[in-house]
């Protein structure tokens, strides 16, 4: 059967508020009304759960290192040892980023996932060292439902976004405004809402924020320019605070973040008059991040058939997906990495602070062909022949090929919700849950004749393997 | 028969084409029967890591360099001279012969105002042509793409990346580049039953997404046919070396012998970030982008096509000017590039040698912008107009 609009409703929220669903849970949300949807993800996101990879800490501070290293070793070994920790750090690192896929595949706390998402890419940073990458994600985490004032101020008092954006190096005799740009520039205004003078001098705010090796942030007085500055027309002795407290007053900030909301939430192609809906609200609400996306989830206009399957899934969102509507999970962690290589999103290794351009730039010729094979490597232990790249950089942990996938998961369990659908139905009932965008009729027909297996549940793999395998699969 | 009627003919007599939609056809058709008279080709080899350059093209005059570098310069009687000042590493024997033969350009203090020294994001920089200050989501040989697409119809073969995946830098706004390691892998990986079926029969939704989808999917199908069946014209008769980089560029010969439409070969070598004991490795590395690249030319010579190729060879940055002390070099920032092939040069040499003792915090100071280079390979070779690639207008470079 093709989907009911209640059914299409209730998957559209789960896939743009989540990672998509079963159809088990698809069922079960469909006695419940919108807006009690709504208030169970946020209510169901309510506490932040910390990522705890990186154990030890103090094992991966350089202090803690180059003391254990100084007097037993000639420089030279020294030097390949800390080249050795560099590459630990990077396997945590690879670690963490498994670790994070996992959790988005789970069913707790879905929403609160896909916002540290989103905040992993509106303020897109690396780090070579693994306890600061784990300390901002945890950090973007934390605040991701909470208010935006006080995750922009403890963005940019992180250690890996200070280090990131050099504000390490910004002092007094010598501005580095790589970090006042970008707070600007990408963080909040957006290009063309400031001057170069408001730069140069919001930089001079920033003089003497830093981080100690432990990852915590001290504000270096030295360091610190104490003479006024003149940002945004106002002259003052200000300090990074009082910057970031003039960027939330405008109401520009409201609109950029509102617009990128927009675009990740609900369609690449902005619709002005709602995400000045959006806007108005966030800027009334004093930046409320929680209150804003129940605002997005109940709109009508975000149910709008315009918007459902408009997007292009992520390569992350792919991966999770596959998870979370298959109860599935990767036995290891190479082919998540070595997926999100070839598909072009590797997780704390945004190409730039701008973050992914996401939309059509997931797809060229070899990302989708890839995409289109993923599920025969899941569940037909069919091989995929094809190397990614290396980035050049040597510590970089190597997946160069990854030949066979190892998963688990229980067909018997996904058959379960479609017992009771008539044999003839079964192809589109199904293909309702797997897809966003129905296909054409002809194609279904062609996909069900393939079908060899008389077993149930063998034929309902069998179809799902082939519906996830299209095009439309790559859609939500 | 004549090649572009060749061209014509074979294009649509492949096995699959019937599957091609209509509309592309025509739009392909449309193409061939464009075809410009240009037919310049550009081949960028890409040097993944940051390539040491004070180690490729040795300043072995200048004491700052052997008294920096104390255990992994090259010795001064090591050295191919190529001028009063430098001279190649002695592992670019075979580049050596082809810059004696007047094919190489030497171009030193290549790179970029306000350096960055990350590979991820020099590299960016690099592919998508940008400043240190702009995040561009398309690369440089991707928007040449943009440029020749006609009509609303834009042929992603024209850039080919000989590799599984396909780099940023060949993704264009309207359209990208295709990554194949071989014509045949990317063919079988488009004749199975499922491509068949959805290559004949369209989507039922109308949301831009999926139509992008299928179109990719369409032009892939079409391209990867298209040069499959090129492919088989020419096969090459040269010795390759059986490095990767020798298989690939193997590849590029026989397209390019065979009259495939491709305007733009992409390939990368890595293993460039040489922290650690790094002549052995780069020697290694170097040795085999020589001779790779001197049995490319001298198949292209063989098939009278060397004149229309010109060889970019590039690397993210060079590298800081003093060792470490692990008989490496870290990430620096200006960095030579050489230009083989095409016409016969009379300037061999660009730029002097890097001034070792006018540095930036212990790294090289950059004298000429890398997009002066892609300007000059765009308008001069490929014969179209940078400014709507590069957003701006940088000053050509005269080579010849």
């Amino acid at each position: 059967m093709e989907a009911t609009p209640n059914q299409r409703m209730i998957q559209h929220l789960f896939w743009r508020a989540g990672f998509g669903a079963s159809p088990a849970e698809i069922q079960t949300a469909f006695s419940k009304i919108r807006t009690q949807l709504v208030k169970d993800l946020l209510h169901d996101s309510k506490e932040a759960e910390a990522l705890e990879v990186v154990k030890n800490e103090s094992n991966y501070t350089l202090k803690n290192a180059k003391r254990a290293l100084k007097n037993t070793n000639s420089r030279e070994e020294m030097r390949e040892q800390f080249k050795e920790m560099a590459k630990e750090r990077i396997q945590t690192i690879g670690s963490l980023n498994d670790v994070w896929v996992a959790r988005m595949g789970q069913e707790k706390g879905v929403l609160r996932e896909k916002m540290t998402l989103f905040w992993h890419n509106h303020f897109a940073c690396r780090s070579r060292l693994a306890n600061f990458v784990e300390q901002q994600n945890n950090t973007l985490r934390a605040y991701a439902l909470g208010n935006f004032r006080d995750l922009l101020m403890a963005v940019s008092k992180d250690a890996a976004m200070l280090q990131f954006l050099n504000n390490q190096q910004n002092r007094k005799k010598s501005p580095n405004e790589n970090f006042a740009r970008e707070v600007m520039e990408l963080f909040t205004l957006g290009r063309g809402n400031y001057t170069e003078t408001d730069i140069k001098e919001a930089a001079r705010a920033f003089t003497g924020w830093g981080f100690n090796l432990q990852g915590e942030f001290v504000f270096r007085e030295i360091f610190h320019d104490d003479s006024p500055k003149t940002i945004f027309g106002k002259t003052g002795n200000f300090r990074g605070e009082d910057v970031i407290e003039m960027l939330l007053a405008n109401p520009q900030t409201a609109q950029h973040i509102a617009t990128k909301v927009y675009r990740f939430f609900v369609n690449e192609r902005v619709n002005n008059d709602h995400v000045a809906l959006m806007a108005k609200r966030f800027y009334r609400s004093n930046y409320d991040i929680a209150d804003l996306m129940a605002f997005v989830f109940n709109a009508d206009w975000f149910y709008n058939p315009a918007n459902v399957g408009a997007q292009i899934k992520s390569p992350v969102e792919l991966l999770a997906g596959y998870q979370r509507t298959l109860h599935m999970d990767f036995m290891d962690k190479a082919p998540v990495l070595y997926l999100q290589k070839a598909l072009g999103q590797v997780l704390f290794n945004p190409p730039n602070v701008a973050g992914w351009p996401g939309g059509k730039t997931w797809i060229d010729s070899s990302s989708l062909l890839t995409r289109m094979q993923i599920p025969k490597l899941l569940f037909r232990n069919e091989t995929l022949r094809l190397d990614v790249k290396d980035s050049g950089d040597a510590n970089e942990e190597v997946i160069k090929r990854k030949k066979m996938f190892e998963v688990s998961m229980n067909w018997e369990a996904f058959a379960k919700p479609f017992e009771k659908v008539a044999e003839k139905d079964l192809p589109k009932t199904l293909a309702s849950y797997l897809l966003q965008v129905p296909i054409n009729d002809i194609l279904l027909t062609k996909l069900e004749q393939q079908v060899t297996d008389k077993e149930r549940v063998d034929k309902i793999k069998q179809l799902a393997v082939s519906f996830m395998s299209l095009p439309e699969y790559q859609v939500c | 028969m004549k090649r572009r009627e060749f061209l014509r003919n074979s294009a649509f007599t492949t096995a699959g084409s019937m599957l091609i939609p209509q509309f592309l056809k025509a739009y392909e058709r449309q193409h061939l029967g464009q075809q410009t008279l240009n037919e310049k080709i550009v081949v960028v080899i890409q040097l993944s890591g940051g390539n040491d350059g004070l180690n490729t093209v040795v300043p072995f005059r200048n004491d700052i360099y052997y008294r920096e570098r104390p255990s992994i310069a090259i010795k001064r009687e090591n050295v191919l001279k190529l001028n009063d000042d430098i001279g190649l590493n002695p592992a670019l024997e075979k580049i050596k012969e082809l810059y004696d033969n007047g094919l190489v350009s030497v171009i030193n203090n290549v790179g970029y105002p306000n350096p960055d020294r990350s590979h991820f994001r020099s590299m960016d920089i690099w592919q998508t042509g940008s400043g240190s200050d702009q995040y561009l989501s398309s690369g440089w040989i991707g928007r040449y793409l943009d440029a020749q697409c006609k009509g609303g119809s834009c042929l992603p073969h024209q850039a080919l990346e000989i590799d599984d995946t396909l780099s940023l830098a060949l993704k264009g706004q309207q359209v990208n580049g295709l990554s194949l390691q071989n014509p045949e892998k990317l063919y079988t990986q488009t004749q199975n039953a499922l491509v068949k079926n959805l290559t004949n029969i369209p989507p039922t939704d109308s949301h831009d997404s999926v139509t992008y989808l299928y179109k990719t999917l369409a032009e892939t199908v079409s391209s990867a046919e298209y040069v499959h069946s090129k492919s088989k014209v020419t096969q090459s008769r040269m010795m390759y070396p059986t490095t990767e980089l020798g298989k690939r560029l193997k590849t590029i010969a026989e397209l390019i012998t065979s009259g495939v439409s491709t305007s733009v070969y992409y390939v990368s070598l890595s293993g460039f970030d040489t922290h650690i004991r790094q002549n052995d490795q780069q020697d290694r590395l170097l040795r085999q982008y020589a001779e790779a690249v001197a049995t490319f030319t001298e198949d292209l010579k063989a098939n009278s096509r060397l004149d229309d190729v010109m060889i970019m060879t590039f690397s993210e940055f060079g590298r800081r000017v003093k060792q470490n002390a692990s008989n490496g070099t870290d990430h620096g920032t200006a960095n030579n590039v050489f230009l083989i092939g095409g016409p016969k040069r009379t300037r061999p040499v660009l730029n002097e040698a890097p001034n070792l003792s006018d540095l930036d915090n212990g790294d090289l100071k950059y004298q000429l912008d890398f997009r002066q280079i892609y300007t000059t390979l765009l308008d001069g070779w490929l014969k179209t107009d940078s400014k709507l690639i590069l957003d701006k207008q940088f000053e050509p470079l005269s080579l010849f």
